[in-house]
């Protein structure tokens, strides 16, 4: 721009030179020609000369020859230098019309609700000039209180997943709306008088809207029939609270009034959709602060380890069959009235836990588990009507799902009918059941057999190949819809974003379908319009509130009084050789997440694979088998075995997992997919080819055997002991010893009191003026859940890198969930202690990084930040190798482009482009990089308090990782500020330093793990 | 074989027309190069040929490709600079520190030690460069006036191995060429190709051998000598700060500095067998390099290579005397941590093997003495493997311990700078005097006065004895 000014300055200058000297003339005589003009050797310059001004240049400088060459030199040097580089040419398109409130580069948050296997979880999702880059949980919301899991922050990359389905298709072939919705009108009308033959299959039901629309088909075909099939929802309860209370209510556990918690194989900590919630009570009572005096105590009875075992103070590895007795045990114990089969177990600790439930009544509560039978459910609520825990502990409320049925009848009907061609005309509203149908179905097959069939699915998946017809579905941030979260809380589903591609939601095509094509919009309003208990003029007033807020008021589902639970006959025992568990996978669910690269990549929390599943076995099972010695029972082994069950075989990649119950094998769902998506294609083994519907949670009967093959699987951890080699990276204590003591600090030891230094502190380094950001991770509260690592993925734009490049030790997380075993013996390893410790950036202030960066790439700023400064960085890696905590990541390719092997999920693909949250740099190859507290969350905060001209308020910058932790473990702030909560968080007895023994001072510190174990239970882990 | 203590540092009989002869004719004369040469040759051109595949690949795809990680931050190209940067440390041990202490025996392997240190820098120098992330900014760790006011970071030891390598290759190459002068204006005279005498006339900058020039000459050769001196050991021991700086359990140790240096001037001695015991038999330059330089040079490996092993035990004493858990942890990874095996061959190579040559009886046998240096190389690496890889591997907290192997492009990269080191050293073992004739000589002279050069006798011997008892 400057420099065409000049130009223009100077050709003013000349044609003002010209405009003087014709000035002079007069008449006719001013000139004759333009060749006269032409003649004077102003014009002639201005005509000649591209650059008048060039030759300034050459004159100011009196250049001699030496001065010459040099210049030469260097341009001929400079223009090699910049033929380097071929930029793309890209178009920035201005907004023509703004919209109103847009200001370009400041985010704005909308309400709404993620749904997470039909249920809802409220959330605030971030939108930059239109595009969603983030989602937070909404504080407002019963099942968020502001935080998300890692599946609902992963749901942001399933909208960009450049892999779903875009279009209609018929048989694989493009088709249009208008097509479909012409055929399926005309097949509608050809059906039998009622819609004979019309069946609709979808997964759980919550959403209002939907539920009236069904209800509209069924009015309109009465004898259309609508099936539901949801495999990783809690079906055992339902049929439980059947059992127990002759029908269907559900139990909503309220772990803040809880101080004794028994689970019967629960994952409460873990199982959506109420696991946010439930983590963050939970946390309430195990927070452990100076003068505490109460803690919650967790008693955990599980087969799979799972992080809900992973936090209980006394846990018991048990076969899925053997749970009932124990149940039965504990209940006879607590007082519920058992009839003749009364007290069967023997271990001696199951009076104690009876004791110590009952000695809490109303305080007390037992959660069964969503993979036992429906008679430990009636049990568990026989124990909780017992232990006074209904209406403080546990209320009964009426159920959430608009028609609950029992799911595997309901599909095994669809399926009957199906075989018998009762079936005309099918229509599957999402879900994948063709693969998550129980094998011995054979469902495909029988789908095969429906002349008219229809999949509305986000992925051209298993159920989409089998279908006539496949519909591509809105992804819920680009539709308008509703749903209901756990506890019955209604929202508004509303869209952040147009559909990226040419989908629809479940309500548009029913409306098509049912002749009245409007848009979504329009559907989910009206049902609550009609529904609407005040005046019409005041709901759009409502309306808006509810957007605003994202719940609605007063939708919560009612309680229910139940009479006295029946407690059911005891389940027989069949314990046939080894036994089966079928558990969703942590990340992926039952496959719905299969093809999200985040959570494929995501270490499982105990496992800690990645883009794998496998058969995991107790280390002495796998001794027994000649699978492992005792050894080397920790270490991976790389050995597939064959599973045979009810005479179906699988091969699978053996993983010995520490705490797993003995005799069994546990298989993860959601692998071993054939279709839908080059993400999970090909993944893993797939479970649901050795389940059954006659018992689709677990099974005895199973064979292993060895076989040659090997197989790779890649974990993030090799080694896990945490007391090994005399080193303690997460400090403990239980309770009693941390009360008796009266609250000493808990860091005597070595590791955790900085060494006398031979150096003076820097000066720099000493004095920290304005703030000094620092965070503060409570270990007693973390459940090692996962959900900050894909929170920060999401929020810095970090990549995935592949499975390949996994297990080169390559993983790009900026922050870690280390999980630590305690204790070597044999005992220990059958059931170790777990412990989690998330691995953030330390920001120590004498970093080891620093000093040896060579160019100064990483520096220390005046708040006590390690900065990493990429275009900076020429990658010599030597600030990881000399950092201690190894929380440094490098680009060794160029991973935020995919490569090297097209690894998914990355930022080169124009889909995901519009996913990168832009105020983070999205990192090039060979370059470091690493956790900065979130900086730009910093500086935005810094912007508004100086542009409100105060100092930035404590909580007022949250941490992506400390935002999204759902029992808020993570805290940060300005430590200068005295009642920070961060500051008062750093002076708790419980307060010590990750190897502080380096004298490296890091501003992230942590609060050491308490454990409240039964004194009456001592200190014996196992069960002999 | 003759015995070494009665053998000669000059063998047979000569004058200085048959020194000129034996070492200038193997430059003029082009026509008679042995098969070996060809051979070899070709195989270090072949070699050169994967080093630059494995380079382009490099530079195409990232470093990525190697088996580097976290926390396995440097692998083969770190392991494989500070072999190559010891290996090159004799050559400058013979030129600079014999030449100050006036040992003789120098004269007839200083030239050849002398390329090889070039020609190993050369090697050493490529991976700082390419190991980076983006090895096209590499030259920000240079401090050059830029605009934008940023300059490289002196706190850190990467910078400080910036300067001391490339001081080192500066003089060296200076050392080297100011020693070829006298030798080139020869080869200039002796040429009877056109060409030959044309670049030997422009190599030799208007040598005439006046009274003047040598006077310069010997001045400019002992400065130089004298600045050496100290970057045979303060080369290596800023290496050795690459790790010694760092709070690494392995790295983090006072000893690094004089145990490096040793270990270099080991190593470098040993690939100096590796070179000379071959070409001498091929090039027939046994009277020049004698089974007494062999000696002396199997009793500096031997030498040097004690002092290495006692650094290996000492590195075991600190770590159980400090009481450092981490220490002490790396001292039992490496005796029995997954890499255990590579620590013992090591300790076998390095520590075992150079015993032998306590007894004159192996020093005098090529076969034996060719194996053992080959042995001490193959050592040399282990041990840098050992302290860059074994260190990192498992350091303090156990979550992120993680495994490193070298992938085919590691290999690649390893291999190919061999052939790129066999290519320059054949190339100048072919146009370049490999023997210093001049010093040659010089040493007749000095042992035979100024009797005519007919007969190399009695005196020859007395010199012989003296320049021992000063050794």
């Amino acid at each position: 721009m400057s420099s065409k000014n000049d130009t223009n300055i100077t050709q003013r200058d000349v044609l003002q030179r010209l405009k003087d000297r014709l000035a002079g003339r007069k008449g006719p005589e001013y000139w004759r020609s333009l060749e006269e003009l032409a003649g004077s050797p102003e014009f002639q310059r201005f005509v000649e000369d591209e650059f008048p001004n060039r030759s300034s240049l050459l004159e100011a400088m009196k250049m001699d020859r030496r001065s010459f060459l040099t210049l030469m030199g260097s341009s001929i040097a400079l223009a090699g230098l910049a033929g380097c580089r071929f930029l793309p040419a890209e178009k920035i398109v201005p907004y023509v019309q703004a919209p109103e409130d847009l200001i370009p580069g400041v985010p704005v948050y909308y309400a709404t609700a993620a749904v997470i296997l039909g249920y809802g979880v409220g959330i605030l999702v971030e939108s930059h000039e239109g595009r969603p880059t983030k989602i937070e949980g909404n504080p407002g919301h019963p099942a968020s209180l502001g935080s998300t899991d890692a599946l609902v922050q992963a749901t942001l990359l399933d909208l960009y997943d450049p892999e779903r389905s875009q279009n209609v298709s018929k048989k694989g072939q493009a088709a249009t709306w208008d097509a479909f919705f012409a055929e399926a009108r005309k097949t509608l009308a050809s059906l039998p008088a009622g819609g004979e033959g019309l069946r609709i299959l979808t997964g759980t039901v919550t959403s209002p809207t939907l539920a009236a629309q069904i209800s509209e088909v069924l009015r309109k075909y009465p004898a259309a029939r609508w099936h539901q099939y949801e495999p990783a929802a809690d079906h055992n309860a339902r049929a439980g609270a059947v059992a127990a209370f002759g029908k269907p209510v559900q139990a909503i556990y309220h772990l803040d009034k809880a101080a004794r918690v028994l689970t019967l194989d629960a994952d409460f900590l873990g199982q959506p959709p109420s696991n946010i919630r439930y983590a963050r009570d939970f946390a309430e009572r195990r927070r452990v602060r100076r003068g505490a005096t109460e803690m919650n105590r967790l008693y955990a009875v599980e087969s799979t380890p799972g992080i809900t075992g992973a936090m209980a103070d006394h846990r018991w590895a048990l076969r899925p069959g053997e749970i009932e007795a124990i149940a039965r045990a504990i209940a006879a114990g607590i007082g519920v009235r058992m009839g003749a089969d009364a007290h069967q177990a023997t271990y001696p600790w199951v009076d104690a836990v009876a004791r110590d439930l009952a000695a809490h009544h109303g305080a007390s509560v037992v959660i069964p588990g969503a993979g036992q039978p429906p008679a430990v459910h009636a049990l568990a609520y026989a124990m909780n009507q017992a232990l006074g825990a209904v209406g403080s502990t546990v209320r009964f409320v009426e159920p959430v799902e608009a028609t609950p049925v029992d799911h595997l009848a309901s599909l095994k009907e669809l399926v009957a009918d199906m075989r018998a061609h009762r079936v005309r005309a099918l229509l599957i509203l999402g879900g994948n059941p063709v693969y998550t149908a129980p094998a011995d179905l054979e469902f495909a097959d029988a789908l095969a057999s429906v002349p008219f069939s229809v999949h509305l699915g986000r992925y051209d998946d298993e159920t989409a190949a089998t279908c006539l017809w496949h519909l591509a579905e809105s992804h819920y941030l680009e539709a308008w819809s509703d749903v209901r979260a756990f506890d019955g809380t209604a929202s508004i589903v509303q869209p952040l974003i147009q559909p990226l591609y040419s989908s629809r939601s479940a309500h548009e095509v029913l409306a098509g379908l049912l002749g009245d094509p409007i848009p979504g919009l329009e559907i989910v309003k009206n049902h609550w319009r009609a529904g609407f208990a005040g005046p019409d003029a005041r709901f759009e007033d409502a309306w808006r509130k509810w957007l605003n807020d994202g719940v609605i008021p007063g939708t919560a589902a009612k309680p229910v009084t139940v009479p006295d639970a029946k407690v059911p006959a005891p389940t027989p025992v069949v314990a046939d050789g080894y036994d089966v568990i079928f558990r969703p996978d942590p990340n992926l669910v039952d496959g719905t997440f299969a093809n999200n690269a985040w959570l494929m990549e995501l270490p499982r929390p105990l496992t800690k694979l990645t883009w794998d599943n496998a058969a995991l076995m107790s280390p002495a099972m796998a001794v027994r088998l000649g699978l492992a010695t005792r050894e080397k029972a920790y270490v991976a082994n790389n050995q597939v075995v064959e599973l045979s069950y009810k005479g179906r075989k699988l091969k699978a990649p053996l993983f010995i997992l520490p705490g797993h119950a003995d005799n069994c094998v546990t298989l993860h769902l959601g692998w071993g997919r054939t279709r839908g998506g080059s993400v999970c294609a090909g993944k893993g083994v797939n479970a649901y080819s050795l389940q059954t519907s006659d018992a689709p949670d677990y099974g005895s009967g199973l064979q292993i055997a060895p076989t040659q093959d090997r197989y790779e699987l890649v974990s993030t951890h090799y080694h896990s002991a945490i007391d090994m080699e005399g080193r303690h990276p997460v400090l403990w204590r239980t309770f009693d010893e941390y009360q008796r003591s009266g609250y000493a600090p808990v860091a005597g030891d070595e590791e955790s009191t900085p060494s006398e230094s031979m150096f003076r502190t820097p000066p720099e380094y000493a004095n920290y003026d304005g703030y000094a950001w620092g965070m503060s991770i409570d270990l007693n509260v973390c459940i090692g859940c996962n959900a900050c690592v894909v929170a920060c993925q999401a929020e810095n734009n970090i990549p995935v890198v592949g499975k390949d490049q996994v297990s080169r030790g390559r993983e790009m997380y900026w922050i870690r969930i280390d999980r630590y075993y305690q204790g070597t013996t044999e005992a220990d390893l059958e059931n170790p202690v777990t412990f989690f410790e998330p691995v953030p950036c330390m920001q120590c202030e004498l970093a080891p990084c620093e000093p040896v960066c060579p160019v100064g790439a990483t520096t220390h700023s005046h708040e006590g930040l390690n900065q990493m400064v990429y275009n900076r960085c020429v990658g010599t890696r030597y600030c990881s190798n000399n950092c201690p905590y190894k929380v440094r990541r490098f680009n060794f390719y160029k991973f935020s482009a995919g490569q090297p092997n097209n690894a998914p999920g990355n930022y080169d693909n124009p889909t995901y482009k519009l996913m990168a949250n832009p105020n983070v740099t999205v990192r090039g190859r060979g370059v470091m990089e690493k956790c900065t507290y979130c900086v730009q969350r910093i500086n935005e905060a810094r912007i508004k308090a100086k542009e409100q001209n105060r100092t930035i308020r404590d909580g007022e910058i949250q941490t992506a990782c400390q935002q999204v932790c759902p029992t808020k473990a993570i805290t940060f702030g300005n430590i200068h500020d005295a009642g920070a909560e961060v500051s008062r968080q750093k002076q708790e007895p419980a307060k010590f330093v990750l190897l502080g023994d380096l004298n490296t001072r890091p501003r992230t510190t942590y609060l050491a793990k308490f454990r409240n174990p039964n004194p009456e239970i001592g200190t014996e882990k196992s069960l002999e | 074989m003759s015995n070494p203590s009665t053998e000669r540092i000059l063998n047979g009989e000569h004058s200085y027309l048959t020194i000129d002869g034996r070492i200038g004719g193997v430059v003029l004369d082009q026509r008679k190069h042995p098969l070996p040469w060809y051979v070899t040759f070709a195989i270090g051109f072949g070699l050169l040929q994967v080093m630059m595949l494995a380079f382009t690949w490099l530079l195409y795809k990232g470093v990525g490709i190697w088996g580097i990680n976290i926390p396995v931050g440097w692998g083969f190209a770190i392991i494989n600079f500070v072999w190559w940067i010891g290996i090159g440390h004799a050559g400058t041990l013979i030129s600079a520190i014999l030449l100050l202490m006036r040992q003789l025996w120098r004269n007839s392997i200083n030239r050849f030690a002398e390329a090889m240190t070039l020609f190993a820098v050369m090697c050493a120098g490529l991976f700082p460069l390419l190991h980076t992330g983006r090895p096209w900014v590499a030259y920000w760790l240079f401090p050059y006036p830029s605009v934008l006011g940023v300059w490289p970071q002196f706190r850190s030891p990467l910078v400080w191995d910036v300067f001391a390598v490339s001081t080192y290759m500066t003089v060296s190459a200076l050392f080297w060429y100011i020693g070829l002068i006298p030798d080139f204006a020869t080869m200039r005279d002796k040429a009877r190709n056109r060409l030959a005498q044309i670049v030997f006339g422009i190599l030799s900058m208007g040598w005439r051998g006046s009274a003047g020039h040598w006077f310069r000459y010997e001045t400019a050769y002992l400065i130089l000598a004298g600045l050496s001196t100290p970057l045979v050991l303060s080369v290596h021991s800023i290496v050795s700060f690459d790790f010694a700086v760092s709070i690494i359990p392995g790295w983090h140790t006072t000893i690094f500095p004089p145990y490096f240096v040793a270990g270099a001037i080991y190593a470098g001695f040993a690939m100096v067998l590796i070179l000379a015991i071959p070409i001498r038999a091929w090039y027939g330059l046994k009277d020049f390099i004698t089974m007494r330089h062999l000696d002396w040079m199997a009793k500096f490996m031997l030498g040097t290579g004690l002092v290495v092993f006692y650094g290996y035990l000492m590195e075991a004493f600190y770590a159980w005397y400090s009481g450092n858990k981490y220490e002490q942890y790396m001292m039992m990874n490496r005796w029995v941590g997954p890499y255990a095996p590579l620590y013992w061959a090591l300790i076998v190579c390095n520590g075992i093997t150079p015993q032998f040559l306590w007894s004159p009886k192996v020093r005098r046998n090529l076969a034996m003495l060719f194996t053992i240096s080959v042995v001490v190389s193959i050592g040399m690496w282990l041990e840098r493997f050992m302290i860059v890889v074994e260190s990192l591997h498992r350091d303090f907290l156990p979550s992120s311990w993680g495994m490193y192997a070298g992938t085919i492009w590691d290999w690649a990269t390893f291999i190919g700078t061999i052939g790129f080191f066999t290519f320059n050293m054949f190339l100048f073992i072919r146009f370049v005097p490999m023997i210093n004739m001049f010093e040659m000589k010089d040493l007749l002279h000095k042992i035979t006065g100024r009797v005519p050069a007919q007969a190399i006798t009695q005196r020859a011997h007395e010199a012989a004895e003296l320049a021992e008892e000063r050794a």
